[in-house]
């Protein structure tokens, strides 16, 4: 039953990186994708990350009763989870809410209205005219806001520990500073261009298979974020087990 | 010329073509008729290679499509120009970048050139200074317009089109098929039209194939087709009152 829309899948790839009719569309295609999925993205993302480093240093602070423990630990909790966790995978979820579905639903009103139809007549390559220009703005742009993502969540977390008095600002950046492993960077930029790819890859080949009217657009949209979210968890653990 | 031989399709179960061939001739507009589900999208499509057929060839020109891979294709297709049922404009896109799309795409013309293209096809259409608007304001008529003028951008040897009269007055319809039948004689192209609506067939039907539950079941000329005594084509000729009402006179 998998292995029909796999196979599906993986030749939709193979058409999406056949070599571009020209390479200066598809330059254009890309900078306006990286407009649309990183620019686009920048608010969303940058509210979230707050709010979870801010929940993380709490809810941290609110379980380390011992007074063995030093609260500087705090700090490098949220260091460590923002790097290789939260903001890679939170953040990928997010996309494949926001991203995921805006390119299922395009693809697929374009699959419906028989634009993609057209640019076959035409004689371009349609896979790799609408998906290649995606999946090359989103494996440079979302990086980069894991990246942000990271430092918005360190900094949310400063500012509601310290706020809330959980932690000291000394304490605080003593966890930051102490025994980082720049290692944790590397997990999480594999892990942030895998997952941008998943997210773009899944929810195009969902909207390029789309048949039907405005129905099953809305069906491959929604489709495309319960796949894409399913197959970044998953790749979440298979990363984590590999590198880690 | 194109010419199919023995085209077959099926969708599961559905036979939906069974064994059509036809030749249709350059410089003129050759009618696909029939009545809903009798095939005559899915044969245009197998023609221009949205679909694949399971048997039979497609032959442009002495070229046999059916058996090209993607990328001998494009050679062909680029001689193709198609209009489709819902005018397909891409909805990202101006008037005028619709119609440059193919021609950025395979040419290295300048940017005046491509203008002056664009340009002139949408005076060829009446729509001349309509280059800013985008497709959500254009009207259904307008629509059709532009689909035909990025249709012929690159000028054409086959042009296809898909239903080009549903969804407008009768008015514009005669407008859209006019401008079909007179860039068919402009352009000495391979003009197929599909089509279900008789005004078309009477008014530019000069080889018209009338397909019945997936096969050819007649063929002849917009002369030949109110004389004719093939009961299937005649229940579909003579189906509304108005044309019952002509055949009495």
């Amino acid at each position: 039953m998998i292995f029909h829309p796999l196979g599906k899948y993986i030749l939709l790839l193979k058409a999406v990186f056949r070599r571009p009719e020209k390479w200066n569309i598809y330059r254009k295609e890309i900078f306006h994708e990286m407009v649309s999925i990183g620019v686009g993205s920048l608010g969303i993302i940058a509210i979230i990350s707050v709010f979870l480093g801010a929940v993380t240093t709490v809810q941290t602070a609110f379980q380390l009763v011992s007074d063995f423990i030093p609260k500087s630990v705090i700090g490098m909790i949220l260091r460590d989870s923002s790097i290789l966790e939260l903001s890679p995978t939170i953040s990928a979820v997010v996309l494949a809410g926001k991203v995921g579905s805006s390119v299922a639903s395009q693809i697929g009103t374009m699959r419906v209205t028989e634009q993609i139809d057209a640019l076959e007549i035409m004689g371009i390559n349609s896979p790799g005219y609408l998906i290649l220009p995606k999946i090359i703005a989103a494996i440079t742009t979302i990086p980069l806001l894991v990246i942000i993502s990271i430092g918005l969540s360190i900094t949310g977390g400063f500012f509601a520990g310290t706020a809330s008095g959980a932690v000291t600002q000394q304490d605080f950046i003593t966890g930051l500073t102490t025994d980082f492993n720049s290692f944790t960077l590397t997990v999480c930029m594999v892990k942030a261009v895998i997952f941008a790819f998943i997210i773009t890859s899944v929810s195009a080949y969902q909207g390029f298979y789309t048949s039907g009217g405005a129905l099953e657009v809305g069906q491959s949209s929604t489709k495309a974020v319960v796949i894409s979210c399913i197959a970044i968890l998953f790749s979440d653990y298979v990363i984590a087990q590999l590198m880690l | 010329m194109i010419e199919i031989k023995n085209i077959h399709k099926t969708f599961g179960e559905n036979h939906v073509l069974q064994g059509i061939s036809a030749e249709f001739a350059e410089g003129k507009c050759n009618l696909i008729i029939g009545g809903s589900g009798s095939g005559k999208t899915t044969l245009l499509k197998c023609m221009v290679g949205l679909h694949e057929p399971e048997e039979g060839s497609v032959i442009y020109d002495g070229r046999d499509f059916t058996r090209m891979n993607f990328a001998t294709r494009i050679e062909i297709r680029t001689e193709i120009g198609m209009l489709f049922q819902g005018s397909a404009l891409f909805d990202s896109m101006n008037v005028e970048d619709n119609i440059i799309f193919p021609i950025n795409m395979f040419t290295n013309q300048s940017h005046k050139e491509k203008l002056d293209r664009a340009n002139f096809c949408l005076e060829r259409v009446n729509l001349a200074g309509k280059n800013k608007l985008f497709p959500a304001e254009l009207s259904g008529g307008m629509k059709k317009r532009v689909g035909i003028a990025r249709a012929i951008a690159m000028n054409p040897k086959y042009l296809f089109v898909d239903e080009p009269n549903s969804g407008l007055d009768p008015k514009t319809a005669i407008v859209i098929d006019d401008l079909i039948q007179e860039l068919t004689t402009e352009y000495n192209t391979t003009t197929i039209v599909v089509t279900h609506d008789m005004n078309s067939v009477m008014g530019i039907g000069e080889n018209i194939i009338f397909l019945h539950e997936g096969k050819k079941w007649w063929e002849g000329t917009n002369k030949e087709i109110s004389s004719t005594d093939n009961k299937e084509l005649n229940e579909f000729v003579f189906a509304s009152k108005f044309m019952q009402a002509l055949q009495k006179k």
